[in-house]
């Protein structure tokens, strides 16, 4: 057990040394000159008046003056030390930034995720449930459709409906539990649609198996049998996305936090995209793959719990062969 | 119907808009064990779970009744349903891997019924459930209730499902082919304590099989199916000795393990003379070892220990042997297909382990594979002909027309009609798809032929068929074969030679009539007294 | 019923564990063509799908046929009317014609949808297949990359791409494209894996045919099938990211239209304007529900 937790604690810090060296190559090696581009700021790089002193300058404070290999194995020593340097835009430090937006985009992602259970966890017992077929039918119908849905839309509609023709809840903002309510159901729809689909599918098949007749051979109730035996089966599938739906809220935030003029990470996110602010997109993409690979490290070491098989035979399938797309993207 | 535990008149089951079972009779009376035998597609199975009121999907009862102890079951609602199943009819399942929750412990599984039926709560039932288990041959029942299904073997678990089936102490238990995934001598150990368990209380077994033998071994009476009917009715003696139905007469006569004789071949000429012989057997295995990886360090399963043998020319030998035995492991390496650990397989007195490109090609002239599965063996999306003239095309033989006149001669060999050369596997049946196979492996006209137990995915009938079939081309083509089978009925059919392995080893191997009638080592005598259908001979005998 | 398949009991499978996964599998038999009508005869929503992505793609292509109004000149007079006869998805603040600027928007849109899409079918199946095919280090070291490609939400590596690429239709493609290259990687590299562990693939090797022969007859055509339908889905996935970073102004710049900087556009109106954020967003949301549609059909007639 011991093992299986060392060798899934190492494979996460492999993973996220490589997303930074993705990261790196990708905002640092990739444009022609990054300097340039950071100071032309905004816009895709229009040409300004450049001083080639503070050309100079800045090359020098970022360390592109160096050779590749040293430029990289310091970014890594400042990166793990959580220094990931200073916003181009306000030069303030990176992490400072990031920890400021943080709080309310964690609210809004967690009030997002428990509509988003609760209607994808609803939505998929009831598809399963549920004897007329029509409802069935148009239950089934519903997670296709919430993947695609385009994130942004969905928030317009509700502003449009809910804040304008019947103002109950307000359009922008982030004062207080008002506020909170139209993002986060915006964002809960295509999570909401993931959850949905994979549980459902998950119950079906979990109720085709032959030992739900097993069950149903021993006099159990309907209950009985989707509670006790479907449902504890389909969780272990469901678990596989569990990563992709959190990387799958923050990406949403972005969108979301947009559309509401919220402060969070996602707002801050286009703003530094925007700006071409390469450090803060670094620290911001950098704090996504983080978050991901936290959760992933989570569900693996929650795999042995659920699923005794992995326990028993003590060589953990890898089940996160779940494409992204397979359970939509919240974009 | 008077003194009938379970009365089934003229049901009728459909699923969709087809009607599968057409007007089912029959009874079943108290204590007494009734087997309900078919092929696939007889509606025996559908038969059993209208009686427990679980037909899957669109399935459902047209009309006809089903009386248990003067209860009308057709027509109930869900809620009568479960006070009936479990307490008053238990079911056994067919498939062990699949039938137990996976991530429940099996202690668990079994007091579920138990606290379901209001028998037991709590510790009493964990306890009960134990006892049930025991009850059932689980040896260490007590740990063995706190495991995952995962830890137990096939048989263990088919224990298991059979202490659940009789845990509320049912007045009738539907078998539904208990013991089919199982090996024989599991089988044998499971079915006598299904036996043993129902006589002791008194409970009625409607026991589905697709095996005569196993049905007249076990049944007071058998009910035999075909298409959906009921063909035949009797005492076990009566159907095994007096068959009046044609079917019944034929599934007798394809039932391999109520038959002692090898198959041999319709005598003819041949197209061309025998090619000239060079002495010595065909294929010599010498000392052949394979060893597997296990996940861990340094740990190996040894899936073939030691084992040495000769296929003569012209000869069939068969191979039998349980699952673990190393039966298939050691066909693949006699073909090359595996590499071996240590040992040595000569071919016409070349070695040919270890052979690399071009010579391991060349190999594949001289020696074909029919597999087990001929659903998996086909590529779905090529059509037969092409499938057949694959080998010939690889090895650049002939042009494009040739190759398809070979296929269509090939096809003829194989009884199939020309025109399934432009069909797709989908199309064909699980018989017409082996027949396919085996043409293909003839298409390089090789000398030997390795079949891994290539007809038990087949119905009885299908079975005999292609038995035949495979003995008749071998007369033709002068072919060697090494015949891969579990069932020992089946190799005492087909072969010259017979080879028993167990755990990697060949304990046995010695000429057919030897084995069958002197028995040298223990496992093999098991192995005999294992067939299904001894008993029935013995009373018909 | 089916004592077929599952009676004979793959005997010595357990044996070893390799072989004994190829023929549980194999024991499960593939599934089974249905046969009478074709299939868009009995699924009239797929056939709607099916129209609908065809009525964009001819937009994109020949956007004048559908409407006559110029998507980029307004007429002042007629600025935010509703939908009507005349100006069917109703005029923006300009007086543009919406529908103009939607039928055109489409011609940006999916040009950089079908960018994206190629991009990561090309780059991906291409590194699914070498890494499915090759094995060994080559494999491990192109999936460890694609775990780490997987491990950043597809919408900020895009946005990290085009902070570094900067903005433009062809820019935000790329930047969608190689979000997209781990899937495709993924998809394919598994199914080069069943399929090359398949018994007919060993069938066929068996009989002689050689690796080339293998690849090009059995598991290219077989794994085809899997990824079309992936091809399918992304194809709809990235009209949603296309549209989603147009949407927060990194695609073409004003006035061109694109779908998702249309309804960007209609944010300052929503009270009035219902239709500026509206239709648009329909035409997205069909477009993509159409996608999944025929994704959803390919995979089961190939699965």
């Amino acid at each position: 057990m011991t093992g299986y937790v060392t060798r899934r604690l190492g494979q996460a810090v492999v993973v996220l040394w490589a997303a930074y060296t993705v990261t790196f190559v990708v905002l640092y090696l990739l444009p022609s000159d990054p300097v340039e581009i950071m100071l032309a700021g905004g816009q895709g790089g229009e040409q300004s008046t450049v001083d080639p002193a503070q050309v100079a300058a800045l090359r020098h404070e970022y360390g592109l003056d160096e050779p590749l290999p040293v430029q990289y194995v310091h970014a890594l020593w400042r990166t793990l030390h959580l220094d990931f340097g200073r916003s181009i835009q306000n030069g303030a430090p990176v992490t400072s930034l990031i920890g400021d937006a943080l709080p309310q985009t964690a609210v809004l992602a967690a009030s997002a995720l428990a509509v988003a259970l609760v209607l994808g966890v609803g939505i998929a017992f009831l598809s399963t449930w549920v004897r007329r077929s029509w409802v069935r039918t148009l239950l089934l119908a519903l997670p296709p459709l919430g993947v695609s849905l385009p994130t942004f839309w969905v928030g317009l509609l509700l502003v449009q409906v809910f804040s304008f023709r019947i103002p109950v809840f307000p359009a922008l903002g982030n004062q207080g539990f008002a506020t909170l309510v139209l993002p986060s159901v915006t964002l809960a729809v295509p999570v909401s649609a993931s959850i949905a689909q994979v549980l459902a599918r998950g119950l079906r098949t979990a109720l085709a198996e032959p030992y739900v007749e097993t069950a149903r051979a021993k006099g159990a109730s309907r209950a009985r049998v989707h509670l006790r035996h479907a449902f504890r089966n389909a969780t272990i599938p469901a678990l596989t996305i569990v990563g992709v739906i959190v990387g799958n809220l923050l990406a949403g935030a972005v969108v979301v936090e947009t559309v509401f003029s919220r402060v969070g990470i996602g707002r801050l996110t286009v703003t530094a995209v925007n700006g071409q602010d390469i450090p803060l997109v670094q620290g911001l993409v950098l704090l996504a793959a983080a978050v991901f690979v936290a959760t992933n490290l989570v569900v693996d070491l929650l795999y042995p719990v659920v699923d005794p098989r992995i326990r028993v035979v003590g060589v953990p399938r890898r089940p996160r062969a779940v494409t992204r797309t397979l359970v939509g993207s919240a974009s | 119907m008077s003194d009938a535990l379970l009365s089934v008149r003229d049901l009728r089951i459909s699923y969709g808009f087809r009607e599968v079972v057409h007007g089912v009779s029959f009874d079943v009376h108290p204590g007494e064990v009734v087997a309900v035998v078919g092929e696939s597609g007889s509606g025996k199975s559908t038969t059993a779970h209208a009686v427990v009121g679980l037909l899957s999907g669109a399935g459902r009862v047209d009309s006809g009744s089903v009386l248990f102890e003067g209860d009308e079951l057709v027509g109930l609602g869900e809620r009568a349903w479960r006070s009936v199943r479990g307490a008053r009819i238990g079911l056994v399942p067919q498939d062990p891997t699949l039938s137990l929750n996976p991530v429940q412990r099996i202690g668990e599984q079994v007091a579920e019924v138990v606290r379901i039926h209001g028998l037991a709560k709590g510790a009493a039932a964990r306890r009960r459930a134990v006892e049930l288990l025991t009850a059932a041959g689980l040896p260490d029942a007590a740990v063995r209730a706190e495991q995952y299904p995962t830890e137990l073997s096939g048989g263990m678990r088919q224990r298991v499902l059979l202490a659940i089936g009789l845990a509320a102490g049912p007045r009738l238990l539907v078998a539904d082919e208990p013991t089919s995934a199982l090996d024989v001598t599991v089988q044998r150990q499971v079915l006598d304590h299904l036996e043993s368990l129902t006589r002791d209380t008194g409970t009625a077994v409607l026991f589905i099989t697709h095996d005569l033998a196993v049905a007249a071994d076990r049944a007071s009476r058998v009910v035999v199916m075909s298409q959906g009917e009921v063909v035949e009715v009797g005492t076990a003696r009566q159907v095994l000795t007096a068959p009046e139905h044609a079917y019944t007469q034929s599934l007798l006569a394809a039932a391999p393990s109520l038959h002692s004789a090898r198959i041999r071949a319709v005598p003819r000429e041949r197209t061309a003379p025998p090619a000239p012989r060079s002495p010595g057997p065909l294929v010599q295995v010498r000392s052949l070892v394979k060893e597997f990886p296990l996940p861990g360090r340094g740990n190996v399963q040894t899936a073939v220990s030691d084992v040495s043998f000769d296929v003569g020319r012209g000869e069939t030998v068969g191979l039998v042997g349980e699952s673990g035995s190393g039966k298939t492991t050691t066909a693949r390496l006699v073909l090359g297909l595996e590499r071996p650990t240590s040992g040595q397989v000569l071919v016409d007195g070349v070695e040919t382990t270890g052979l690399r490109g071009a010579a391991w090609r060349d190999l594949r002239r001289r020696a074909q594979l029919v597999y087990q599965n001929p659903y998996a063996s086909l590529d779905p999306r090529i059509a037969v002909g092409e499938t057949i003239a694959e080998p010939l095309r690889a090895f650049g033989i002939g042009d494009r027309a040739s190759r398809r006149k070979k296929a269509a001669s090939l096809l003829d060999q194989v009884r199939l009609p020309a025109d399934a050369l432009e069909r797709r596997p989908a199309e064909l049946s699980g018989g017409q798809r082996q027949r396919v196979a085996i043409a293909r492996a003839l298409a390089l006209e090789p000398e030997l032929v390795v079949c891994d137990e290539p007809v038990s995915a087949l119905d009885v009938s299908v079975q005999a068929q292609i038995l035949e079939l495979l003995v008749q081309l071998q007369a033709d083509h002068g072919l060697s074969y090494l015949f891969i089978s579990h069932d020992l009925a089946v190799i005492r059919q087909i072969s010259d030679t017979v080879g028993v392995m167990r755990r990697g080893e060949l304990v046995e191997f010695a000429p057919a009539r030897d084995v069958f009638a002197h028995p040298q080592h223990e496992y093999t005598v098991e192995l005999l007294e294992a067939i299904p259908g001894r008993r029935a001979l013995e009373v018909v005998e | 019923m089916s004592t077929g398949v599952s009676r004979g009991a793959p005997e010595d499978v357990l044996d070893v564990l390799d072989i004994g996964e190829r023929y549980r599998e194999a024991a499960r038999g593939p599934a089974q063509p249905r046969r009478g009508l074709p299939t868009w005869a009995r699924r009239p929503d797929l056939l709607l799908a099916g129209a609908v992505v065809l009525m964009v793609l001819a937009w994109a292509a020949f956007p004048t046929l559908f409407t006559s109004q110029s998507p980029v000149d307004g007429v002042p007079a007629d600025r935010l009317q509703g939908p009507s006869a005349a100006h069917l998805f109703g005029t923006d603040h300009l007086g543009r014609d919406l529908f103009s600027r939607v039928v055109h928007g489409a011609r940006l849109t999916l040009q950089a949808t079908v960018l994206a899409v190629l991009i990561g079918l090309v780059v991906g199946t291409l590194t699914g297949l070498v890494s499915g095919f090759v094995r060994g280090v080559v494999d491990d070291v192109l999936m460890r990359t694609m775990d780490v490609l997987l491990s950043i939400p597809a919408l900020l590596l895009s946005m990290a791409l085009i902070t570094a690429l900067g903005f433009g239709t062809v820019k935000v493609a790329i930047a969608v494209g190689i979000g997209t290259v781990a899937n495709f990687a993924r998809v394919m590299r598994s199914e080069v894996l069943k399929v090359s562990s398949a018994v007919y693939v060993e069938a066929a090797r068996a009989s002689g045919v050689r690796t080339t022969g293998v690849l090009f007859r059995h598991v290219l055509p077989n794994a085809a099938g899997p990824v079309l339908s992936l091809s399918a889905l992304e194809f709809g996935v990235a009209v949603l990211a296309v549209s989603a970073l147009s949407f927060l102004g990194f695609g073409a710049p004003p006035p061109a239209p694109e779908w998702g900087s249309l309804v960007a556009g209609g944010r300052d109106y929503l009270a009035t304007s219902w239709w500026l954020t509206t239709l648009p967003g329909v035409v997205v949301a069909a477009v993509v529900l159409s996608a999944n549609r025929i994704a959803r059909a390919l995979e089961r007639g190939t699965a």
